[in-house]
């Protein structure tokens, strides 16, 4: 079977690239879909907050996938549910998906183009490796979400929470109104990672302590968890001797990072930036292999599932001109940069060829900063643009705009970073 | 009533189990926990060593040896992971040069086939990311690498094929000797008293425990605590072998290898003093093994560690294995103090343990139809033609549920199924990895409650993460 | 001179309130206009919006996801989620449907917040 494109994860970035893709006169669309529905993790994230850009209105989580999926349903776009792809290889001008589900088996399908889509993963107690027992009772936010929202089950009634990301605060609200005890939300950093409005409305109305730099250093519980040890933590983030605290709990949610999902992007052979754990992308969201791109948490992880569907449409459209061979294929590729305080770009190239009027680039900073000059220079360190900024934090993802008077500028790359107002 | 009762499912008792399972005798199995291979045999470093380590002339070396050929050719016939790597130890000074030449001599005493000592070029070229400091190496093409609790519930269900009666949930409390008849009194009060002509004691860290129960106690289990990384399969590639530094008179000291499954394992540690059941990780610890690791393989990344894990090594008071009748109590045999190389030489101390009824009037006959041979699907390593027949044959292959180690819900049911079969999260875990990659069970952890749930007619809230009262969900929302 | 967050967006605005002794209220720091009624609000009558579950059958869940309508009283919060726990519905669902009326005489309705 061959189709022009197909798009592999049915969440917010892969709905939003094939409605553009398809609205760009593109035939042949497949979505492959995990789940037994499509949504990806939007079905489980039933707060609202969603939306406030893509449809100036405040919508929960199913309700803007609900719009993405009816937009879809006037379309001609395929989609196969419950089928896991187990790889994706690039024979240059066709690539080829291999697949399982119950139904049809073993699927061997081709296309012109891929749109990597399939989100991210969350970041467990190994992965930072707290100490202590190995009781059950240990869930990532997410997991516990899905539980208690999609299967209606809870997963525990006295509950500590690592982490205080927007995951974590929703969960803090969420278990508190289902009648757990939500005992505190640990922080290791001085400040929250999360939307001040959800440390308002989540851990505020229900007076859950934040503990901001503390940390938990133990795990106790034989069978199921019986305590966590808390302790506070100095500037090099190591706990202060005589500052523990024991908790009493049952339930530990752990949301403390998220992975992009990229083991089929890596045994494709695709390009990894160690920055974001995602591929690198140019201008068109396109890989270093050509019609294959990527967007969404796949590539960097999002706060606000808006920028996620813009950029889900930015793949779709680049996509389609690639099927429709309009893209350009420039001999210039910029370098963008990460320079002092930011941690990240996206996109990682440019080719000034395939911009017609400017471009976005999105990234994140190391730390939380005070009034301060976000600045883009050139590749001999003039100054291309400068933003003030009241206050910038790694919670929140920044975007810069830069015409193409201004990028032609960059002799070869761009950096962009934080500079000090003079 | 049995002839034969093992006391302790883990990979020494699982194998005795399997070996008198080749005989025309009534054995059974007693396990404490829920659950096979719970004890050291879940927590250990998975090596099958190739036996230059112990002393020459002792049980130790003998069955270290003949083990590590046996358990080759078991895990072929058990279709349980296992890959012959070969192992390194490496040298970092020129006195550890010197020790290298004992173990060598050591290992060519014990009859250890194919070692050499190389330098440190050839080191470089065996080992690409070999610390700076290493001078060079023993090389024992013999060792391998094993999937641990994969054996033992391959053993033990190739056993309970081949007719051997698996008590588990069955704590072991008391023992009692009336004339030639014993009999075991477990914690379980479903489970009626046992009685058994002889006892097996193979319980692990418990063994002297056990051996209290129904004589004195003629040896001291003293437990040694080790701790573990388990990282992402992206740092296995780092080293090609197990490599292991000069070993020191707390053990083989810190190893660091890739696993069976692709990840890179590293450590153990060496604390004493500690209590049997106390198997957390301590932070100071995890650090020091983190330091010592570096010498032999450098730039592990540790932001890919996906676990930590401790695991008790029964060591006994005595240098070498106990296997041996109990010298006060007749029928009562001790496979005690199995520290490493234990999971190497369990096959082979299952042999030794055969011989020891034997000659003290087991009659042993020989069944025809013993089947030695065991089978699971592996999935991912069918090709796309026989992935294909798979799923028409069962749909269920065509549902993936844990996406890092790409298993389907037809192996998941199938681990819940077959005798032995999973009835926990964990459980399913040891038999066909869902949990064991990157997520750690977050994505397929709910998919996979669910599927115990409905084969085995149990409300979601009523399966376990792992032992007894290791309960997951609490209840219905909105109830 | 009280500071808080505004929830109305995600921009979470610090704003400065400053309730006068004539009963009137200033704010500041406000990104857009709703930021004001938002401050008044909390300092009056604060309210919420609350989102939750109810039981479906025969849906692909066991469980569809809901909100009020608008946002209610604060107070109210538990008491709304006591009253979710008193209905079942059946599958299908569309988005939107009003689940119950009126609750608890606030003038919001829950409504399902997905098709099912």
């Amino acid at each position: 079977m061959k189709y022009d494109l197909i798009v592999i994860g049915g969440g917010p970035a892969g709905l939003a690239a094939a409605y553009e893709a398809y609205k760009n006169g593109i035939e042949k669309i497949l979505i492959l879909e995990r789940d037994k529905e499509l949504g990806g993790i939007l079905n489980q994230c039933i707060h609202n907050g969603f939306g406030v850009h893509s449809f100036n209105e405040e919508l929960t989580g199913p309700e803007y996938a609900t719009r993405y999926i009816e937009m879809l349903s006037s379309t001609n776009v395929e989609y196969k549910l419950d089928t896991m792809v187990l790889s994706i290889s690039n024979g240059g001008e066709v690539k080829t998906v291999e697949a399982i589900n119950t139904n049809e088996g073993y699927l061997t399908l081709d296309a012109s183009a891929i749109i990597l889509s399939m989100g991210c993963r969350e970041r467990t107690r190994g992965a930072i490796q707290i100490p202590g027992e190995r009781p059950s009772g240990i869930f990532t936010a997410g997991t516990a979400q899905r539980y208690i929202n999609m299967e209606g089950y809870m997963v525990g009634k006295k509950v500590v929470i690592l982490g205080s990301g927007d995951i974590g605060l929703i969960m803090a609200r969420r278990m508190t109104l289902e009648g757990a005890e939500v005992k505190a939300c640990v922080e290791l950093m001085p400040y929250s990672n999360g939307l001040n409005r959800n440390i308002v409305q989540c851990l505020n109305d229900y007076n859950i302590p934040l503990l901001l730099s503390h940390t938990i250093t133990q795990i106790i519980g034989k069978h199921r968890l019986e305590a966590v040890v808390v302790s506070e933590v100095d500037n090099d983030k190591n706990p202060i001797p005589g500052t523990e605290q024991t908790l009493e709990c049952d339930t530990l949610l752990l949301s403390v990072g998220l992975i992009p999902e990229n083991e089929i992007t890596k045994n494709a052979g695709i390009d990894i930036d160690r920055r974001t754990s995602g591929p690198l992308v140019n201008e068109a969201m396109e890989t270093n292999v050509k019609g294959i791109f990527a967007c969404g948490n796949v590539v960097h992880v999002h706060d606000l599932v808006d920028f996620v569907s813009e950029e889900g449409g930015k793949a779709g459209r680049s996509a389609a001109k690639y099927i429709q061979h309009l893209i350009v294929e420039g001999q210039e590729v910029t370098e963008i940069k990460n320079g002092s305080r930011v941690n990240y770009t996206v996109p990682q190239q440019i080719r000034l060829e395939n911009i017609s009027e400017a471009q976005e680039f999105m990234f994140r900073v190391s730390n939380v900063f005070k009034d301060v000059n976000i600045t883009v220079r050139n590749s001999e360190g003039d100054l291309i643009k400068k933003l003030r900024r009241p206050v910038v934090t790694p919670g929140e993802m920044e975007k810069i705009k830069l015409k193409k008077a201004e990028l032609e500028q960059a002799k070869g790359s761009l950096t962009i970073a934080l500079e000090e107002v003079v | 009533m049995y002839d034969v009762a093992i006391i302790g499912a883990g990979i020494v008792g699982a194998s005795v189990a399997r070996e008198l399972s080749r005989y025309k005798l009534n054995v059974c199995l007693i396990e404490k926990q829920n659950d096979v291979s719970e004890g050291s045999t879940k927590a250990n470093s998975a090596i099958v060593h190739a036996g230059y380590d112990p002393e020459v002339g002792t049980d130790m070396a003998r069955l270290n040896v003949r083990g590590c050929y046996l358990t080759e050719k078991y895990t072929k016939e058990l279709d349980v992971s296992y890959k012959k790597i070969g192992s390194l130890v490496v040298a970092f000074s020129p006195s550890e040069m010197e020790t290298l030449k004992e173990l060598l001599d050591r290992g060519n005493k014990n009859g250890v086939p194919d070692l050499r000592i190389i330098g440190r070029e050839e080191l470089q070229k065996f080992e690409p990311n070999i610390g700076d400091t290493a001078l060079g190496a023993l090389y024992a093409p013999s060792a391998g690498i094993v999937g641990p609790w994969e054996f033992c519930i391959a053993l033990t269900e190739n056993a309970v094929v081949n007719g051997v009666k698996l008590y588990l949930s069955c704590e072991v409390i008391d023992i009692k000797k009336e004339d030639d008849v014993f009999t075991i009194y477990s914690a379980n009060p479903s489970i009626d008293p046992i009685k058994t002509k002889y006892i097996i004691n193979a319980a692990g860290i418990y063994s002297d425990v056990i051996m209290g129960m129904v004589g004195e106690r003629e040896f001291k289990i003293k437990p040694r605590k080790g701790q573990y990384f388990v990282l992402d399969k992206s740092q296995g590639p780092l080293a090609n072998h197990v490599i292991f530094q000069c070993p020191s008179e707390l053990g083989k000291g810190i190893l660091v290898s890739p696993t069976v499954h692709g990840n890179l394992i590293v450590g153990p540690d060496a604390e004493d003093n500690v209590e049997r059941e106390d198997l957390s990780t301590t932070k100071e610890r995890l650090e020091f093994v983190k330091a010592e690791a570096e010498k032999s393989i450098k730039g592990i990344n540790y932001r890919e560690s996906i676990r930590n894990f401790a695991g008790m090594r029964a060591q006994s008071e005595r240098p070498d294995f106990i296997i041996e009748e109990s010298k006060s109590v007749k029928g009562f045999i001790n496979l005690a103090g199995i520290k490493s190389p234990g999971l190497t030489s369990a096959p082979a101390i299952a042999e030794d343990a055969v011989e020891i009824l034997k000659n003290i009037g087991v009659k042993l006959e020989k069944k025809e139809d013993f089947n030695p041979i065991r089978h699971q699907t592996h999935f991912m390593q069918l090709t796309p033609e026989e992935k294909a027949k798979k799923i028409k044959e069962d749909p269920k292959f065509g549902r993936v549920i844990c996406r890092c180690e790409t298993i389907t819900e037809g192996e998941i049911v199938e681990a819940i199924r077959r005798p032995v079969g999973a009835h926990t999260v964990d459980g399913i875990k040891r038999r066909c990895r869902p949990g064991m990659g990157r997520c750690q069970g977050g994505f397929c952890g709910p998919r996979v409650l669910e599927i115990i749930a409905r084969e085995l007619h149990l409300p979601l809230e009523d399966v376990m993460q792992d032992v007894d009262d290791s309960y997951i969900l609490v209840g219905e929302t909105k109830k | 001179m009280i500071e808080m967050i505004c929830i109305v967006c995600p921009k979470g605005c610090r704003l400065s309130v400053d309730q006068r002794p004539d009963g009137d209220i200033l704010v500041m720091g406000n990104g857009c206009n709703r930021g004001i009624p938002y401050a008044k609000k909390e300092l009056t009558n604060p309210t919420r919006v609350v989102t939750s579950t109810v039981k479906i059958n025969g849906g692909i869940h066991k469980r569809l996801p809901v909100k009020t309508s608008t946002d209610i009283p604060k107070g109210l919060n538990f008491a709304v989620m006591k009253e979710l726990e008193k209905i079942e519905v059946n599958a299908p669902i569309k988005v939107g449907t009003v689940l119950i009326k009126n609750i608890l005489d606030t003038g919001a309705d829950i409504v399902a917040t997905r098709n099912m």
